[in-house]
């Protein structure tokens, strides 16, 4: 049996068998997420954007400090006077980890595979829709021409794959990229190893053009439970957890003042809110779904934000760990990051609530019960997601401040709320996004555009917002090429969302997370001054990150293999009196 | 359990063993068993049939759309929507879809899995061994160590060790998998007080060892989520055997063998444990079944990559092909080992099948 023989074994102590060379430094990540293809062409989940960040390197990056574009394997860019031709010059003299140059040709190759084969699409597909063509007519010159203006070409998050190893691909749809290893890339790490939730092994790129890192080896290793991830650092089994997306207040508690643990409570990328289905519809006009039809009126959805105390939320739900709500992008997208002005807050007033829901036309029966028009009491439903304890709380705290003005609500906890949301069916919502460096997407999910074609149709919108105003802010902003006007006409799109009250941001909860300092001396959060490790917009964690004195990080005591030893030779030694014992009883008694 | 498995005390063996059909030869005990086993044979078709048609709908009643939860959080335009659903064959009628799964289900394509693009047998076959591994140490342990306290306590049923062996039992069987495991890691992994970190905190193997190695690394990760499965499962054996052979307890071919001057040791492993045996058969064969389909709260504490996890990720997409292809093969593996169970019980006890 293979756990006595194993354990019997005074062979190959923990401390031989976790790395592979005595002297390398190695930095293990905990990850929960699991890998859904290491294929750039099809891989869409955090965990395996992030590997392919690690990987390969894209035209542009993100600055560390505040998420503007910099040069990647492009040093720079510029659009043509009609603003409809790209050109980048690209990096000359980088190589692919097995040697060979990479040039303006690997990147054209990439863009037009994703142009021309829907397989290979998948992943990366709505980059290059406004794309008519891509060309590269010297090994430093890559050249994009679009169909219209569009400023997101600094922001083209694709992964620029090797042309002579990618084009051996027969079938996009099914190649994972994960049976051959090394993979060839020309990032800061070479992807070496991947066993499917068990761990992924990357070798440090010592010839990185930025430089490489000082880890010899990253490790992301799978705890499927957080707990047990939590349990992984304290022992040092770990170096970094991060959780999914975050620590939860009690396990930062628990790790708060621990030695050689330091907490990271870094400002979050999300936002959390509270949306309200503005009467389901498609393209076509027809109106679906059985949204209240109170909430069709802007003072009701008003009257109904200002009576959430945001503060509360923050204080009692996220315990901190969070920060209050505002504009639609969270602050530390800085240059997007809008509030609303004093007069036009909808700050936490329920006396305005009440105020406004009377003006409406809602008032109050003897019994102190909201009425609607149909003269019954008015009672909301809210979707709130079963696995989230903060959708939970937050609801309690909704249906408290809501009852107060005299108005019902049920939440309708569900494993799964895509299938009402789709079909219209709630009231309100709870809704998050994580957003990008660029804003674009965040945005487009409000615009008309992206309502389904037909009420039996899936688009790509968030909840059903379709207004004109929004949507001609939404497109001056993605044909305006000048960062400062563009970020103008941002806020301006933020502000017409925010007055139309169909969604209020109640918080930016933090990204926690912790490491151990006696493995990581310094580690590079983004932004720079106070942000987070994981999942950040490009490899600055990993690439920065400085080995404390005891380097590597998976150790164990050899007490443990001790132990283990002796336990296996106890059960060993225990079978065989059993079995000794029975030979002779049985010779003594037979019949 | 079919009721025509269960033992008769009073003529289950001993020395009048002549049933109805005592006086008939041999052979003809041989046809009996083969009718016998064709029955049950063709019983278990029918059953995977009714599993195969009842998994494509079944799931299809899980709320969700698998293709707006995988791109969830991403750019994506509507046309791209479309592509994914004609790429996985959700835009046909769903009769089409259904005879597309029937078709190829018989030829022993399970279809591609949505999120990992892989086929479905392929993800199987990379997680059954590890849930092999796990779940069949842990079986392997917890019915030889249910069987043994079993027969113990029955034997000497009312006594303070019997009194103490199914309380502890009863008590373990009832603790929840998870909490149990958590527990463990806290106090044999991280080291709680007095007790040094023992053992490592989850996963199956550090990586980036071969051989021998390789093995005594594997074998420490194993320590305690087999453990904890021994815990909680062997409680169940130990019940079913204790309360089988107390059935059998004060039987008169008992006390011949007493009488005929053996000891009390061999009467028991001679002539009770045996003429005892078979509802722990039934359940040795139910839970040998139950091992391929992992065991999800203990393999996600321990972050096992088995079978169960890769069930639990399937159901959260929901993954169709995925979870189609996990259901058929877990109950396919309960039906072979109960139809199996059904073969083997005429070995030991003659009665059936004849």
């Amino acid at each position: 049996m293979a756990l006595t023989a194993g354990l019997a074994t005074p062979l190959a102590p923990k401390t031989q068998t976790a790395e592979a060379a005595p002297a390398d430094k190695v930095l293990t990540v905990a990850v929960a997420q699991s890998v859904d293809s290491l294929s750039p062409f099809l891989a869409v989940r955090l965990v395996s954007t992030s590997l392919l960040r690690l990987t390969y390197e894209y035209l542009t990056d993100y600055a560390p400090e505040d998420a503007r574009p910099i040069p990647g394997l492009a040093t720079s860019w510029k659009p043509s006077t009609d603003k409809l031709t790209w050109t980048y010059t690209i990096r000359s003299g980088t190589k692919w980890s097995d040697g060979q140059q990479v040039t303006a040709e690997d990147a054209a190759w990439t863009f037009n595979k994703l142009m021309t084969d829907e397989a290979a699409a998948t992943a990366n597909g709505s980059f290059v829709t406004n794309f008519r063509k891509v060309s590269a007519p010297s090994p430093t010159k890559l050249v994009i021409e679009l169909k219209k203006p569009q400023a997101t070409m600094a922001a083209l998050d694709v992964p620029i794959v090797p042309k002579h190893i990618w084009e051996k691909v027969k079938d996009y749809s099914k190649f994972n990229n994960d049976k051959n290893f090394p993979v060839v890339g020309d990032g800061p790490f070479i992807l070496a190893d991947y066993k499917a939730d068990s761990y992924v092994r990357l070798r440090a790129n010592k010839n990185f053009w930025r430089g490489a890192p000082k880890f010899d080896e990253l490790v992301f290793k799978y705890y499927k439970d957080q707990d047990a991830a939590v349990a992984a650092l304290r022992k040092g089994e770990v170096s970094f957890v991060a959780g999914s997306p975050s620590l939860t207040p009690a396990q930062a508690a628990s790790l708060e003042g621990e030695k050689n643990i330091r907490v990271n409570d870094a400002p979050g990328r999300r936002f959390y809110a509270l949306a309200v289905n503005p009467g389901a519809r498609s393209k076509n006009g027809q109106k679906f779904g059985d949204g209240d039809p109170s909430l069709l009126d802007e003072r009701v959805r008003h009257a109904l934000f200002s009576a959430v105390d945001r503060k509360t939320i923050v204080d009692k739900v996220f315990q901190g760990h969070a920060v209050q709500g505002q504009g639609y992008i969270p602050p530390r997208f800085s240059s997007y990051f809008w509030k609303p002005a004093a007069g036009q807050e909808l700050a936490y007033d329920p006396a305005k609530a009440a105020r406004l829901l009377d003006q409406a036309g809602y008032r109050t029966d003897s019994a102190g019960k909201r009425l609607g028009k149909d003269g019954k009491p008015l009672t909301y439903r809210v979707l709130c997601h079963a696995t989230d304890p903060n959708d939970k709380a937050v609801g309690q705290y909704l249906k408290e401040w809501w009852g107060k003005l005299g108005i019902g609500m049920t939440l309708d906890c569900l494993d799964n709320v895509t299938d009402p949301w789709l079909a219209g069916k709630y009231d309100l919502a709870f809704d998050g996004w994580s957003v990008n460096p660029d804003p674009d997407y965040v945005l487009s999910i409000h615009t008309c555009g992206a309502l389904p074609a037909t009420p039996k149709d899936t688009g790509a919108t968030d909840n059903f917002i379709c207004d004109k105003g929004f949507d001609g802010l939404y497109a001056k902003q993605l044909a305006e090429y000048d960062p400062a006007r563009r970020a103008a006409l941002v806020k301006q799109a933020e502000s017409r969302l925010y007055d139309l009250g169909y969604m209020n941001v109640m918080a930016y909860p933090n990204a926690v997370e912790a490491y151990r300092t006696d493995r990581i001396k310094s580690i590079e959060t983004m932004p720079k001054a106070a942000g987070n490790i994981y999942g950040q917009d490009g490899y600055w964690s990993w690439w920065s990150a400085v080995p404390a004195q005891s380097g590597s990080s998976g150790g164990q005591s050899s007490t443990g293999v001790i132990v283990g030893v002796a336990a296996g030779v106890l059960v060993l030694a225990g079978a065989g009196f059993f079995l000794a014992r029975r030979r002779r009883t049985t010779a003594d008694d037979r019949e | 359990m079919t009721a025509d498995t269960e033992p008769t005390p009073a003529d289950t063996a001993g020395p009048v063993i002549t049933g109805p059909a005592a006086p008939g030869p041999r052979p003809r005990v041989g046809a009996g068993y083969v009718r016998y086993g064709a029955g049950k044979l063709g019983g278990a078709i029918v059953s995977l049939l009714a599993v195969l048609v009842t998994g494509f709908f079944l799931f299809r009643l899980i709320p969700g759309d698998p293709v707006k939860t995988m791109t969830g959080g991403r750019p994506v335009s509507a046309e791209q929507l479309a592509a994914y659903r004609k790429q996985f064959g959700l835009d046909l009628p769903l009769w089409q879809q259904f005879t597309d799964y029937c078709g190829k289900a018989l030829t022993g394509d399970l279809g591609t899995s949505y999120q990992f693009r892989t086929p479905v047998i392929d993800k199987i076959t990379e997680a059954l061994p590890n849930t092999l591994l796990l779940t069949g140490t842990a079986f392997v342990l917890y019915t030889a160590l249910g069987m043994y306290l079993g027969t113990r306590s029955a034997w000497r049923h009312g006594s303070l060790g019997d009194r103490v062996n199914t309380g502890l039992a009863l008590t373990l069987y009832s603790l929840p998998s998870f909490w149990l495991g958590l527990l463990l890691i806290i106090v044999f992994s991280v080291g709680l007080g007095p007790v040094p970190g023992l053992f490592p905190t989850g996963g199956m193997e550090a990586g980036g060892t071969g051989g021998f190695a390789r093995v005594f690394d594997i074998a420490h990760h194993l320590v305690l989520p087999v453990i904890t499965l021994v815990a909680v499962e062997y409680g169940q054996t130990l019940l079913v055997t204790r309360s089988a052979l107390l059935d059998e307890m004060g039987s008169d071919y008992l006390t011949t063998a007493r009488a005929k001057g053996l000891r009390d040791d061999l009467v028991r492993r001679r002539h009770a444990v045996p003429n005892a045996l078979l509802p722990t058969v039934t359940l040795v064969f139910v839970n040998l079944g139950r091992t391929v389909a992992g065991v999800i709260l203990v393999e996600t504490v321990f972050s096992w990559p088995g079978l169960g996890g890769l069930f639990y990720q399937a159901l959260s997409v929901p993954d169709l092909p995925l979870v189609q292809g996990l259901f058929l093969f877990f109950a396919s593996a309960v039906i072979v080992m109960n139809t199996l169970a059904d073969l083997v019980y005429p070995l030991f006890d003659p009665r059936v099948g004849r």
